[in-house]
């Protein structure tokens, strides 16, 4: 299985090349177009600030290629904001495969979240084997509001969706490259989409 | 619902463990990684590694722990000690881990925190603060909590939030080492003054204190050392008890 982690130069992608090698699997880093296309799985990390990310994204013509891409595609925390139709972080366009808007969290809450949180209400293969209400590992300052695409949900202060399917398309606010072997479960589940 | 946090944190010296640990069952207790790996296993929430070696080989040797850490461990860590500079902190996220904590750099220049959460973004850095009281207010130290500034705990804490912070993590010097329990007043305090996550850490010598922390010091995580090294306090035992307190925690 070809495996290929975008690489645009976002943060802290060894921590999911690792979680892959832990399954048995070797995934490659790349921003080649075709290497990335080929592909039989596509991961799209993200770590950082939404508009300097896109900046990245937009300098390497990948943000034309990703959203035409076939096989099962995985954003990963910020990777799944920028598959939004738009990141308040930054005033930032999004790559709108998913169609909802990325916001801030209510000040009156602390911010970023940081820590684990529970998911529920778990709508897709990609959860195959996950109980409800297991703790994911979550850093992040902007959510998805609940929306027809939502396959997870989360409470921090309000109901979000914690993950998102649009076809071939997955997308998860929490880091299952960080969650422990449940994260690790969910990983791969997504290999074998 | 958003559970509090259980750090453990490893001292490390030229890529081995310092202070003595006390695990049995581990085949090299100087590894940092295989003891990272068990406390990975027993419920700890995240792990904190604090370098205090000061050798010229420092950054290569901590660039490459961090690294072997990532291979093994799936809860996210952070690294922290002596990182000065942008470059620092570059190679260690690259390496793997997943925050970087600074201490005595951002207080001789604070723009640094500004700098850091503009280029790697607030998520993963982490303000750790060590202060002590000097008649009867906080006053932030350096060197481990030998060196007095003349800098108040609290203006800090809110100064760095604005900064860029994501995280404090706050030291009593006074209560380090004690066992008395955590600082929780100060504690209580930092957190009605900002509004990023604050982890308690210095003098945890039982399970209620982890309890008062949370409760009575409004804590989001708490850290500690020895009494994890030690065995004296088991991670699952202790989460048990503070589910048995109604604190939200993960299981």
């Amino acid at each position: 299985m070809k495996i290929v982690i975008i690489n645009y130069g976002a943060g802290n992608i060894q921590s999911i090349k690792f979680a892959i090698r832990r399954l048995g699997f070797e995934a490659i880093l790349s921003d080649d177009i075709e290497e990335i296309r080929t592909a039989d799985k596509v991961i799209f990390p993200g770590v950082g600030e939404a508009s300097s990310a896109m900046k990245k994204l937009k300098s390497t013509k990948l943000d034309a290629v990703i959203p035409t891409l076939k096989q099962p595609v995985l954003g990963i925390c910020l990777g799944m904001q920028l598959m939004c139709n738009y990141c308040e972080e930054g005033d930032t366009k999004g790559l709108g495969i998913f169609d909802v808007d990325v916001v801030k969290f209510n000040n009156t809450l602390k911010v970023p979240q940081i820590g684990w949180n529970q998911i529920y209400n778990l709508k897709s293969e990609l959860f195959e084997g996950i109980a409800e209400n297991e703790y994911m590992y979550l850093v992040h300052s902007y959510y998805v509001p609940m929306n027809d695409e939502a396959i997870a949900t989360t409470e921090y202060g309000l109901k979000y969706a914690s993950a998102l399917q649009n076809a071939n398309f997955c997308g998860v606010q929490f880091h299952p490259e960080k969650s422990g072997d449940v994260g690790e479960q969910i990983l791969k589940n997504f290999l074998n989409l | 619902m958003l559970t509090k946090r259980i750090i453990p944190c490893l001292d490390i010296k030229n890529g081995r463990t310092v202070k003595g640990v006390n695990f049995v069952d581990l085949r090299d207790a100087g590894d940092p990684v295989e003891l990272a790996a068990i406390y990975a296993q027993n419920g700890a929430d995240e792990l904190v590694f604090l370098d205090i070696s000061a050798t010229e080989e420092k950054r290569k040797t901590l660039s490459e722990l961090v690294m072997r850490v990532a291979e093994k461990v799936n809860i996210p860590f952070t690294v922290g000690g002596g990182i000065s500079s942008v470059e620092d902190v570059e190679l260690l996220l690259n390496s793997g881990a997943d925050k970087v904590s600074i201490n005595s750099s951002a207080v001789k220049n604070p723009q640094l925190i500004n700098e850091l959460a503009a280029k790697f973004g607030s998520q993963c850095i982490v303000v750790a603060i060590d202060a002590k009281q000097i008649n009867g207010e906080w006053i932030v130290h350096l060197v481990g909590g030998k060196v007095p500034t003349d800098i108040k705990l609290f203006d800090w804490a809110k100064e760095v939030e604005q900064r860029g912070a994501g995280e404090i993590l706050f030291t009593s010097m006074d209560h380090d080492g004690t066992k008395n329990g955590f600082a929780n007043e100060a504690l209580a305090k930092l957190g009605t003054l900002v509004n990023i996550p604050i982890i308690a850490s210095g003098g945890a010598g039982n399970t209620q204190h982890f309890v008062d922390t949370f409760i009575d010091g409004k804590a989001d995580a708490a850290l500690a050392a020895s009494v994890f090294h030690f065995k004296e306090i088991d991670i699952m035992d202790l989460k048990q008890e503070l589910k048995n307190n109604n604190i939200a925690i993960r299981i």
